[in-house]
């Protein structure tokens, strides 16, 4: 089946198979293997992108429900060598050690501001409930999302 | 200069992961690669009757399909570490094969394998694959194991044990001290089997180059030279030297990627046979199934206390489970991982453990974060802490009148245990005393009083831990059984620029190494870090290394770089005074440049590794280049500690339990990189939370795995917890050349002990004197109800 | 994990919905969030032939007011339903339900038509939709009918969906005094319990989830309240109580009436 989507800004436009979920779609047609695959049930939130906007978990979704869709991937979110403020506060707190779901992390960090940009303490907690991370206890991943919603509001 | 060590460096690989430009294992992709897919049993306890192929075979995609008649891999996946009885016998050794032919000993045992053009062909193609078993009765508990007319595992052991030690002291004289004790305190509880559940799931692809008969190896392991070792002498039997094994970024290891897996044999086996490269990439389930377990000790404890307090006497007999078969290091992990900690902080005079290690029909167990230290720790601080209160003793009071006196190694000998280890140097006492002032523990008993007037339940728990990591001294982890070496290599290549390549035999899948070795490397040479780049995670770069588990990068991979810097700053000196026409006696090296004592007479690093290798104005005799390698075999294990307080609230209806504080006061020798070090910690006290509060793999009586995915297994999520609140104290570590004692596995060994004694604590008014982990809301109610 | 292979039409209308699954019966399976049936059909648990995807049906993702009613239509999903003013004002329960599902990119996914076609015995809406004695619509080749909450949920995973039937909307009454409760299990963050009360006057209608195979009205609480929170402890007469190793059937019990009396409270 034929699809058209814009991904970080590019257009695509291929024949896919309608079993091809959305996250191999991005990992094994365009080469975008920042978003990753760390469950079989919705659960760790690896893979999420954005869709029109919107944070999703892109191993639950079909590439051709994307037909037409605008995503963000992770891939998307440095302007050049230019770090995303939540990019970059995860960088500044050591939100990361591992890796494997700070691009998960990152964009669901993008829209948890996006639907919030002054979030609490328990607000980012609550908003970080469908993304596991096994190295980090959360703690810095916490706080890199608090010193974003700064940055960005600045 | 020490312009970096104790800084916070912000860490360098963060860039390509925050771009998504990581380079994981299920990221590559070779031209024509084909794609595996496993066909698993779906029962614990079976006889393979037959397996049909045909219709697979001719399925669309598929290259080929193989089974245990191939003969892939015929001597099966060895065992790293053997472990006797303690009547000397031999510890029983069952065939791991890398896919099962008669009988299934777990659920998910492969028994066919096929190989395809897609994954999604390669998965269709499996469901194809006929098989016939006649299903058994399965044992999944270790004591259920040891009982007479128990199903049995492997039908050469029919009493399913694989060994029966014991360590300390005499057990008759031990029983005889708990017999006259003044208070004898009991425990009697299973330490859960756990999932390590890396985010990552492990992922392989073989790529075998038939012109030169070689492979490449693409693994997501924490150590790829003893992968291939292992791999290569014992499973495949091909020569090690025509296989390279490539590990680059490893999403998240905590144990569960040190082993050699069958998977791993099998794509590498694979690649030969189809002259073309093979991926396969677990799924969450596959993981759950495959992936070598952690914990998994059926306990039973008693601590005796004389009038005062003083602990007298320390009494364990457990059954751990080893599994199906013996993963790499699994012998180990019950024993000399275990057993050696018993000691804890405290002066007990008398210690006795004893045990039974039977096969169930299971994954194998082996270790996960912190591999039988954390077991250790959570019945010796749960055993205190209810004596304690049982004897109407302040918990923290007891510990401090049983701690060992401060040692630091060099002044004072080393403490020697009764559990055969020697600790390194320890100042218990100010760690514990720091984590009681910084969670307020002088007014914690009346804000519990007045919280309990309005019926909310609350409580606060203590542990301190000690454990022994920078593993380990080869001669004497060779003498308790390891079948390797666990020394550490270290190789420092001056380029003529006088830039660093720092390769290293360490993994990082996370730890940060590439940032916290550049640091002290930098400083050690006086050098901008920027000028330091450090390499690790490929055979072909790195001469050979032991890899990262035990908390042993800094402690052991860190000395062996210490050691060849110090390789290259004398033979520079040599250079430098030649140069500078001074004696190497005349000079001295610091901030980058050698100078004459005494003088503005200098020569930079740089010019000195210039002259190294553009040798025209040179010492006679002195060989060109400044290039060396070291290999270092640690003086001794570290031992680092520290104590964790948590406070809970209980919730009165429900049972569930709310982590309202978490306090960390932890000391890991000599600090390089502060945030690096807090990173590890929070993230091993939130999984030592994870087993008090949330995590446990159930079977059911068929042996089916109940909690196969993350719709039933539990773990940790952001909003399950607390900040984590760290601090720390520095006890250098006297033998090894950083003072550094490692930090790694700490979090997870303090924590679980901590939560679980803050809930008894919450209760223990009400007659709770224990609950089993994980304290579900389900338990705890249930004990409040008791 | 990898789906086994299927066809795939995306409808533009409820017609074209209706004649495929009329033309392809049991081999077909509408496809909205796709948030319940795609992990099933990558563990192929399910495996259908043809996903006939509705989510671009116009009208279908509406959330409208009509009279004394809010209309919900089966493809809005759970983060539109949370943020929507006019169900923030006029039935907040239902906002405070869908805030209880899954997690956030969950919530941007998922339908509340998916949900309840799907009827997990342990999913949140039921509790409210049985709370609120909304209504139904549903659709096939033969025309629309409306079927009451009570007469929707009959067993794990059953519902009085004929096998050629898609919700097109639920309609809800306009709820002012209700409340949803939920009591997470932590793995999955489905409802180990889930009541939703709604009192109305002197009455209250009190729905429960996660606590039987199928979701109930707990008519001995509503029997027995008296403005007090005390017909709690009726939250599970004669019902048959569900057990896991989360929750067996006594602690769950005990927690449909702790959750009961909460939502009352």
């Amino acid at each position: 089946m034929r699809i058209s989507l814009t991904v970080n800004g590019k257009q695509y436009s291929h024949d896919v198979e309608p079993r091809l979920s959305l996250a191999h779609y991005l990992r094994e047609v365009l080469n975008l293997t920042g978003t990753h695959i760390g469950c079989d049930t919705s659960s760790c939130g690896a893979c999420t992108i954005t869709l029109n906007g919107d944070a999703v978990k892109s191993c639950t979704l079909l590439a051709v429900q994307a037909d037409g869709c605008e995503i963000v991937t992770i891939e998307g979110m440095a302007n050049g060598a230019e770090l995303h403020p939540i990019q970059e506060s995860f960088k500044e707190n050591h939100g990361l050690q591992c890796g494997f779901c700070t691009p998960g992390m990152v964009m669901t960090a993008s829209d948890i501001l996006k639907n919030n940009p002054n979030p609490t303490e328990e607000e980012i907690r609550h908003g970080l409930e469908g993304n596991f991370c096994r190295c980090t206890g959360y703690h810095n991943i916490v706080k890199s999302i608090q010193q974003a919603a700064e940055k960005i509001n600045q | 200069m020490g312009s970096y060590i104790g800084k916070s460096v912000k860490r360098r690989e963060d860039a390509r992961f925050l771009k998504g430009e990581g380079k994981y294992t299920d990221d590559i992709k070779l031209p024509n690669m084909t794609h595996m897919a496993f066909v698993r049993s779906p029962y614990a306890s079976a006889n393979v009757l037959s397996v049909d192929t045909s219709e697979a075979e001719k399925a669309e995609g598929v290259v080929a399909v193989f089974t245990a008649e191939d003969g892939c891999g015929q001597y099966g996946v060895p065992c790293g570490w053997q472990v006797n009885f303690k009547n000397g016998e031999t510890m029983r050794e069952p065939q791991h094969p890398l896919l099962a032919k008669d009988k299934i000993r777990h659920v998910g045992e492969p028994v066919a394998i096929v190989i395809a053009e897609t994954q999604a062909l390669a998965r269709d193609a499996a469901e194809l694959v006929a098989v016939e078993y006649e299903e058994l009765p399965a044992v999944t508990n270790p004591k259920e194991a040891m009982k007479d007319g128990a199903p049995k595992v492997h039908d050469q052991f029919p009493d399913n044990m694989a060994f029966d030690w014991c360590i300390g002291n005499d057990r008759a004289e031990v029983e005889a001290a708990l017999e006259k004790a003044h208070h004898v305190t009991e425990l009697e509880f299973i330490n859960q089997r756990l999932a390590p559940n890396a985010i990552e799931p492990r992922s392989y692809i073989a790529d075998y180059d038939v012109n030169g008969d070689k492979w490449t190896l693409y693994t997501s392991t924490q150590n790829p030279h003893l992968i291939r070792l292992l791999m290569c002498a014992f499973v495949l039997g091909i020569p090690e030297h025509k296989v390279r094994v490539v590990s680059y970024d490893v999403g998240g290891g905590f144990g569960s990627k040190i082993y050699h897996y069958t998977e791993e044999a099998l794509v590498t086996w694979v690649s030969r046979e189809i002259a073309r490269p093979v991926k396969w990439t677990a799924d969450r389930s596959e993981a759950f199934l495959m992936d070598a377990h952690g914990r998994d000790h059926v306990v039973k404890s008693k601590m005796g206390f004389d009038k005062e307090g003083h602990i007298v006497a320390h009494l364990t007999d457990e059954y751990c489970s080893m599994g199906a078969y013996l993963s790499t290091f699994a012998p180990a992990i019950p024993t000399y991982l275990h057993g050696t900690l018993f000691q804890g902080l405290y002066k007990t005079p008398l210690i006795h453990l004893n045990v039974v290690a039977p096969f169930t029909h299971t994954v194998p167990v082996d270790a996960y974060r912190g591999a039988g230290r954390p077991e250790a720790t959570y019945l010796i601080e749960r055993l205190v802490s209810k004596g304690a209160k049982e004897m109407g003793m302040d918990p923290a009071e007891i510990r401090f009148k049983n701690f060992i006196e401060p040692f630091d190694g060099v002044n004072q000998p080393g403490y020697q245990t009764q559990v055969a280890l020697q600790y390194d140097s320890g100042n218990y006492a100010p760690a514990l005393e720091k984590a009681l002032d910084a969670i307020g523990y002088k007014d914690f008993r009346k804000e519990q009083a007045e919280a309990r007037k309005n019926g909310k339940l609350l409580g606060l728990g203590i542990s301190t831990w000690i454990e022994g990591c920078g593993i380990a001294p080869s001669a004497v982890v060779g003498a308790l059984g390891a079948r390797a070496g666990l020394y550490e290599v270290g190789h420092v290549r001056v380029q003529p620029t006088g830039k660093v390549s720092v390769y290293t035999g360490t993994h990082s899948h996370g730890q940060g190494h590439e940032t916290a070795f550049a640091q002290f490397v930098a400083d050690r040479l006086g050098i901008p870090m920027d000028d330091v780049e450090i390499i690790h995670g490929d055979t072909e770069q790195v001469a050979f290394g032991m890899g990262t588990y035990g908390s042993r990068s800094l402690s052991v991979g860190g000395s062996a770089i210490v050691k060849s810097i110090e390789k290259v700053l004398e033979k520079g000196a040599k250079i430098a005074a030649h140069k500078l026409e001074a004696s190497v006696e005349d000079l001295e090296y610091a901030g980058g440049k050698w100078t004459v004592k005494g003088t503005d007479k200098s020569i930079s690093f740089g010019d000195v590794s210039l002259t190294a290798y553009v040798p025209h104005d040179y010492p006679q005799g002195l060989e060109p280049g400044l290039d060396f390698s070291s290999f270092y075999d640690p003086a001794n294990f570290t031992f680092p500690f520290g104590a964790h307080l948590a406070i809970v609230e209980v919730d009165q209806d429900t049972g569930k339990v709310d982590l309202k504080r978490f306090v960390t006061c932890d000391d890991v020798g000599n600090i390089i990189n502060p945030m690096i070090v807090d990173g590890q910690i929070h993230g091993g006290v939130v999984q030592g939370i994870g087993q008090a509060l949330l995590e446990e793999v159930v079977f059911d009586e068929s042996g089916q795995m109940i909690t196969g995915s993350y719709m039933d297994y539990a773990m940790p999520r952001a909003d399950d917890l607390p900040m984590i609140e760290t601090h720390n104290t520095v006890t250098p570590c006297p033998h090894n050349p950083l003072g550094v004692k490692g930090a790694g596995e700490a979090g997870a060994i303090g924590s679980t002990p901590a939560v679980v004694n803050a809930v008894v604590d919450a209760l223990w008014h009400l007659g709770v004197r224990d609950i089993q982990m994980p304290l579900t809301p389900q338990r705890v109610w249930k004990a409040m109800q008791q | 994990m990898i789906p086994a292979k299927f066809d795939y039409i995306k409808v533009s209308s409820i017609n074209e919905a209706v004649d495929l699954v009329d033309k392809h019966g049991f081999d077909a399976k509408i496809l909205a969030g796709g948030h319940s049936l795609i992990p099933a059909m990558k563990l192929r648990l399910n495996t259908p032939s043809i996903l006939i995807d509705i989510s671009g049906i116009e009208g279908m993702n509406e959330i409208k007011e009509s009279g004394d009613e809010i209309i919900v239509g089966a493809n809005c999903t759970h983060k539109q339903i949370m943020s929507s003013d006019l169900v923030k004002n006029q039935l907040n329960i239902l906002a405070q339900t869908a805030a209880t599902i899954g997690d956030v990119q969950v919530r941007n996914r998922g339908t509340i038509g998916g949900s309840l076609a799907h009827s997990d015995p342990s999913a949140d809406y039921p509790a409210t939709v049985l709370a609120c004695d909304a209504k139904i619509e549903v659709t096939s080749k033969n025309g629309s009918r409306t079927i009451d909450a009570e007469d929707f949920f009959q067993g794990i995973f059953t519902t009085a969906l004929e096998d050629d039937e898609i919700i097109t909307a639920v309609r809800f009454p306009k709820v002012k005094d209700g409340n949803y409760q939920k009591f997470y299990q932590s793995a999955s963050r489905f409802a180990v319990v889930g009541v939703a009360v709604v009192k109305d006057g002197n009455g209250v209608k009190v729905g429960i989830t996660g606590v039987a195979d199928t979701p109930y009205r707990a008519k001995a609480v509503e029997k027995a309240y008296d403005g007090s929170t005390d017909a709690a402890t009726h939250a599970v007469d004669g019902v048959d109580v569900m057990s896991d190793h989360f929750a067996d059937s006594e602690y769950r019990a005990h927690l449909a009436k702790v959750m009961v009396k909460k939502a009352l409270a």
